[in-house]
Formats: C-alpha cells, sequence, structure tokens
C-alpha cells in the first residue's frame, strides 16, 4: 500500500462521516460533550459558522454567536468525538468563504440574508445528523 | 520481550483519543526485522541481538553481506543494527526469527531514532538559537551575526586561540538522533504499523529504530510501574 493509502486508513478510523452538509453563512447548532469529573453533559453552541478551514481529519470551523451583545467565536474539529451532533438551524447567504467582517459589524447589519442562490443543491440534504448516540460510538470503537 | 525495531516513517496525522484529545501522531511502518546474528558471551564476549531490515536487491549487496544473511535464511538486507540485550534474555532470540510490531505490543513508552533532515551550512541563530544583533541602535550589516567569540584567554583556553568546542555557524542536520519517551499511541499488528505521540527526525521515507524507552521521568515510569503492578 502506497504511504498516503496507509495514513488515510488511519484518518478513517477517526474520521466522521455523519456531518451533515453546511457552509459557511449557515446558522448552526453544536452539541458539545462536556466531561466533568464522571459525568458528561452536552452543551449546545449555536451560532454562524464563520470559517471552515482544512479538509478531511483536520476540518475546523469558527462558529461565532452573540451573547449579551459581546461576540463568542468557537472552533470545533469537525470529526472530534466531542462534538456530539451537529444541527442546520438556518441556511444563509454568504458570498466569501471566510466572514471575518462579521466581527466589525453590530446591529441590523450583522444580519446574514437567507440563501437564495444554490438553494437546489440543498434539497433533501439532512439537516441534523440522525442518531447521534451510535454515530458517537463509531470512531471510539474503533 | 524487550526488543528494537528497524521500521520507516511514513508521516505525521492525528488521532481522537477515548477521551476525544486530539493527538499528533507519527506513523511509522516497523518490522518485520530477521534477527541475522546473536552475540553470545562465549563467542562474542558480550550479549547482543543483530537485526535486519527492508530487502535490497543481490546485486546491490556485496557477497559477504549476502552470505551473512543467508545464514540465518534469509533475503539480503539493507539495514543492520545491533542492540544490547541482558544475557538471560539472548535464548529467546534465534536465528532467523522474524520480529514484528507485535514484539512491541504493551510497551507504553519508546525511544525513536533517525537520521535529521540536512540543512546545509547555517548561521549560529538557526543552529545554535543565538539571538542575534540588535535589528536598530545603529547595527549595521551585522543583524544575525553571533557577536563577540571571545577575547584574551577566553573561556581560560589560554592564548592560541579559542576553546575547543565554541559553538559557531556550520553543517546542521543529518545527523543521528534520538527523541526519548514517545507515546505509544496505536499498534497495528496488522498493517505491522505503530503510531507513536509527536515527531520523529528524519523525513518521511526515512529509517529509523524503535527501542523500548531506556530512561523516563517520573510521570511516565509510574505509569509503567502501575501496568506492570
Amino acid at each position: 500500500m502506497a504511504i498516503q493509502q496507509i495514513i488515510e486508513s488511519i484518518n478513517e478510523t477517526s474520521l466522521r462521516r455523519d456531518v451533515p452538509r453546511f457552509d459557511v453563512g449557515d446558522t448552526i447548532s453544536v452539541h458539545n460533550r462536556i466531561i466533568e469529573g464522571n459525568k458528561e453533559r452536552v452543551q449546545v453552541f449555536t451560532g454562524v459558522v464563520i470559517a471552515r478551514a482544512g479538509r478531511g481529519i483536520t476540518e475546523m470551523i469558527t462558529v461565532r454567536r452573540i451573547v449579551e451583545e459581546q461576540g463568542v467565536e468557537r472552533v470545533f474539529p469537525l470529526s472530534s468525538p466531542k462534538v456530539a451532533a451537529i444541527d442546520v438551524v438556518r441556511r444563509g447567504d454568504a458570498r466569501r468563504a471566510k466572514l471575518y467582517f462579521l466581527r466589525e459589524r453590530a446591529g441590523k447589519s450583522r444580519r446574514i440574508r437567507d440563501r437564495r442562490r444554490g438553494m437546489s443543491q440543498v434539497q433533501g440534504i439532512p439537516t441534523s445528523t440522525p442518531a447521534a448516540p451510535a454515530a458517537a460510538a463509531a470512531p471510539a470503537k474503533s | 520481550m524487550a526488543t528494537t525495531l528497524l521500521g520507516t516513517k511514513l508521516g505525521m496525522t492525528r488521532v481522537y483519543n477515548a477521551e476525544g484529545v486530539s493527538l499528533p501522531v507519527t506513523v511509522i511502518q516497523a518490522g518485520p526485522c530477521v534477527v541475522t546474528q546473536v552475540r553470545t558471551a562465549d563467542k562474542d564476549g558480550y550479549t547482543a541481538v543483530q537485526i535486519g531490515f527492508g530487502d535490497v536487491k543481490p546485486r546491490r549487496s556485496t557477497i559477504p553481506v549476502m552470505a551473512h544473511d543467508a545464514k540465518a535464511g534469509t533475503t539480503p538486507k539493507r539495514h543492520h543494527r545491533e542492540f544490547r540485550v541482558v544475557a538471560a534474555d539472548v535464548a529467546k532470540f534465534s536465528l532467523g526469527q522474524v520480529l514484528t510490531v507485535k514484539d512491541l505490543e504493551g510497551v507504553l513508552f519508546v525511544d525513536v531514532i533517525g537520521t535529521s533532515k540536512g540543512k546545509g551550512f547555517q548561521g549560529t541563530m538557526k543552529r545554535h538559537n543565538f539571538k542575534g544583533l540588535f535589528a536598530s541602535h545603529g547595527t549595521e550589516r551585522k543583524h544575525r551575526s553571533p557577536g563577540s567569540i571571545g577575547s584574551l584567554a577566553s573561556n581560560r583556553g589560554f592564548g592560541g586561540g579559542l576553546k575547543k568546542g565554541k559553538r559557531m555557524a556550520g553543517h546542521m542536520g543529518n545527523e543521528r538522533v534520538t527523541v526519548r519517551s514517545l507515546d505509544v499511541v496505536r499498534i497495528d499488528a496488522e498493517k505491522g504499523l505503530i503510531l507513536v505521540k509527536g515527531p520523529v527526525p528524519g523525513p518521511a521515507r526515512g529509517t529509523v529504530e524503535i527501542r523500548p524507552s531506556v530512561r523516563l521521568y517520573k510521570p511516565k515510569a509510574k505509569k509503567v510501574a502501575a501496568k506492570a503492578g
């Protein structure tokens, strides 16, 4: 086996394939597993995806939300087992790949228009993770 | 059975552990290595095991090496390494025995030895982490220079020049480097792979030597002791 194939086969053991389709500009809810001592709970972080970086096992998303007039950004590795599930709340229309300009915006100009372009591609694609616990167990098993 | 293996560094990636922590890992294809010679106290005055790794075309090898490997019943090998074993363990190795990553199973920490990437002739800033001179305050054309390398009787070397070993510019890299106490993240016996945490010396496709750690920091030593029971 070629070197790259061997490394891909290792990535395969941690890679998640159950992530729903979403793009930059969409509003999503990230269900984040939090382990406190021996207790585990799920915290939901809802916000606008302002960046997707990397690919495959290293893919990261940056999610921005406004809490008490204060912008909060969190970066999640998409393949991390700590991300229990991702739901797409709203499709937004973004004309660029990185929405860093939103950091400068306040008030009404912070809003992102609903997706108008390319809706035909989005039809029929699941917007939430099906059967989240089973999906999370899969990478841990292998 | 504590054994040393030779392997090929394949590259780096990341894996997630049970706690969901992302670990940077280097993938090494280790073994199969063939025992090509067993050194005993009677014959050689010390106890050690020699292993061979990686096939080589017979015409690229030499007749003495081919004959040496043929004694162990194998095809000519490209790399040979010897590692010491205590007298009690030497009987566990036999000529022609094949060592694989399975023999490293249960080992928590390993040392990896490789040849670092050659960097060519480098200045003191890159080679020895010198700070260089000021960026301004009247410094001209000397920003990356090492500064003074000594004065009269410097470092008690006394006249006639500098003390030997003064760090200066020169060739960097392409030397044998050992990284110690790397965590073994995973062993895939089927594919002959071992995943260790963190980087190892040398380029992808470079040959590396893997041995169980010889010396550990206390927290890691405790883990080994806990496992041994």
